[in-house]
């Protein structure tokens, strides 16, 4: 057994946590930011932009991969102005992992975003106008605090969704074992190698590791824990 | 000290007219729910714009459409008592009111420890709203309100939220906080009851347009328009003609009445409220036979729906009797004729 343990890459385990880290960050900042742009629009371009911004939800993480390597391909405007100006490359490279990762996560942090916002009292917001607080100071000691349980669980729900990203994933960034190879990539592939040992440690650990992000969003949202017995 | 008012907004299937001048220090706005009370605090608070016209504190122009004049909230310098005072949940007592303090930082510490001894929070400044009870929370909103000293206090139906006796107490609070208090007040309610007791002055509000502005008694005394009498908890309404200068019959109550005040030329409708009516013994001037038609048991009142073969067939005459204990049976009390007293009668358009 330890043997076995000794003759693991962990690569793949780094790439997924470090992966889900920076798309996590960049989905926070993003996902909150919309969500107050969001809030503020017309009910007809929210309803309209809200659609899009929820797509890669509900679509397949395939076809998101697909518009991903459309967009980022080399052989494309985008991906090629990116490549000649800033010598940045997405597809078959890490930063492929984490682009791909935030797409597919950025709605889950977004829409816990909005409902958190949503949620709290409009009248907060408007006691604090009126005792001359600046919109920024109410954002960020009013709007914020009150709206953090529903913020943190939409993080950590993103966390979650990226280091478990397969599809965009493989398709946008490849498979390329210390590069992009994430565990999700990894299971697949060890499994089509017929490699079912090391699949079967990489599921163990993926297991694992969501159950801690569901009792950690249990625990943030003081779900689980206050919830009243309705039976 | 002044508050001036004059304002246009349009909704969906609803528009606010609003018209008023204060005089006095504290001024009410009575209106039934949906009728626009809040609605027009929260434009003199800036959190809402209206279409047209200004708004004045003192003077000083908040808002004028015409001057392209839009203060924010943040610099209008109103204070405004929420209705569920909006606390901020996730902060302390003490936080809570150094969120409504204005000017040096340095000396912020000091002023908010002196409000939360001035409010009797003592001890309490590291609560959070919830675990404080209703007539703390109160008093912690109205410091963080005062603390930065505001021209003018806006309170949203202060009291709708609570019953019984913590309504009492915090009603009392109120008082005692108002009696200190220099500044002008304007005060929402649709309880005509808080409206007489913290309301020199008062604007009924019907459908969002000013039904009529004046001094709180003269206008419970003397409504002048029969919505306004209905408004300050009127029950009594009958069309009249007029017989003579103080004498007119009542059409819909079939008698004839003299009224204390001459009649105004262009009064339509007599009404009297249910408390002044006064049972009698002895048929006489302005009495009318007294026929109940249905009784209603209050708390320290009997309530009687007067019905006599004389009067319209849709109107009834609620006559509102005080009792004097709880063992006190009604049917014992039956006087033969009720009496209009002609200094309560109430002539209106």
């Amino acid at each position: 057994m330890s043997e076995f343990i000794q003759e693991i890459n962990w690569s793949p385990l780094w790439i997924s946590l470090k992966t889900g880290a920076v798309a996590t960050t960049i989905t926070f900042f993003l996902g909150i930011w919309c969500a107050r742009k969001i809030m503020k629009m017309k009910p007809v371009s929210r309803a309209v932009l809200d659609g899009i911004l929820t797509m890669p939800l509900v679509l397949p993480p395939t076809v998101a991969g697909f518009f991903l390597l459309i967009i980022f391909s080399l052989r494309r405007p985008f991906g090629k102005f990116l490549l000649e100006n800033f010598d940045f490359k997405i597809v078959q490279t890490w930063k492929g992992c984490v682009v791909a990762a935030a797409v597919i996560a950025f709605p889950l942090m977004y829409r816990n975003a909005r409902a958190a916002f949503e949620q709290v009292d409009v009248n907060l917001i408007h006691a604090g106008q009126t005792l001359g607080m600046s919109d920024r100071k109410i954002f960020w000691k009013v709007i914020m605090p009150t709206a953090a349980p529903g913020i943190a669980s939409g993080t950590v729900l993103a966390f979650a969704r990226a280091i478990g990203e397969y599809g965009a994933t493989s398709m946008l960034a490849g498979n390329i074992l210390g590069k992009t190879r994430t565990v999700s990539v990894a299971i697949a592939a060890e499994t089509a190698a017929g490699n079912y040992d090391v699949a079967g440690f990489w599921v163990v650990v993926i297991v694992a590791l969501s159950f801690v992000i569901v009792a950690l969003i249990n625990i943030v949202s003081g779900r689980g824990m206050k919830s009243r017995r309705w039976i | 000290m002044s508050i001036h008012v004059n304002i246009e907004k349009k909704f969906k299937g609803f528009s606010l007219k609003v018209k008023f001048d204060t005089e006095s220090a504290s001024t009410g706005i009575l209106g039934a729910s949906g009728s626009g009370k809040s609605m027009t605090l929260r434009c003199i608070a800036g959190i809402e714009t209206p279409d047209r016209g200004e708004i004045l504190v003192n003077g000083k122009t908040l808002f004028d459409s015409e001057k392209k004049i839009n203060l924010r909230p943040q610099e209008r310098h109103v204070g405004y008592l929420f209705q569920n005072y909006a606390l901020f949940p996730t902060m302390t007592v003490y936080e809570n009111i150094s969120c409504g303090f204005r000017g040096e930082k340095k000396l912020r510490d000091e002023k908010v420890r002196d409000f939360i001894s001035r409010y009797h929070l003592e001890g309490l400044e590291k609560r959070v709203p919830s675990q404080l009870s209703g007539g703390q929370q109160q008093r912690v909103a109205l410091a963080r309100m005062m603390i930065g000293e505001p021209e003018v206090i806006l309170l949203d139906e202060p009291f709708s939220a609570l019953d019984g006796f913590l309504k009492d107490v915090l009603q009392r609070d109120m008082q005692d906080f108002l009696q200190e208090y220099q500044g002008d007040m304007l005060m929402v309610t649709h309880s005509r009851d808080e409206a007489f007791r913290f309301c020199r002055e008062l604007m009924l509000l019907k459908e969002g347009k000013t039904l009529t502005f004046g001094k709180t008694r003269d206008l419970f005394e003397q409504p002048g328009l029969v919505e306004a009498a209905r408004l300050t908890g009127c029950k009594n309404f009958s069309r009249i003609e007029k017989l003579g200068s103080r004498y007119l019959f009542a059409l819909d109550w079939g008698i004839s009445l003299r009224t204390e005040k001459e009649i105004p030329e262009e009064a339509s409708y007599v009404a009297i409220r249910g408390h002044w009516i006064q049972g009698r013994d002895t048929d006489g001037e302005n009495c009318i036979p007294f026929q109940p038609a249905e009784y209603v048991e209050n708390t320290f009142e009997h309530q009687y729906l007067v019905q006599t073969p004389g009067m319209d067939k849709d109107t009834v005459l609620w006559w509102m009797r005080p009792r004097n204990s709880f063992r006190e049976t009604e049917e014992r009390l039956l006087p033969e004729y009720l009496y209009l007293p002609p200094e309560h009668l109430m002539l209106l358009k």
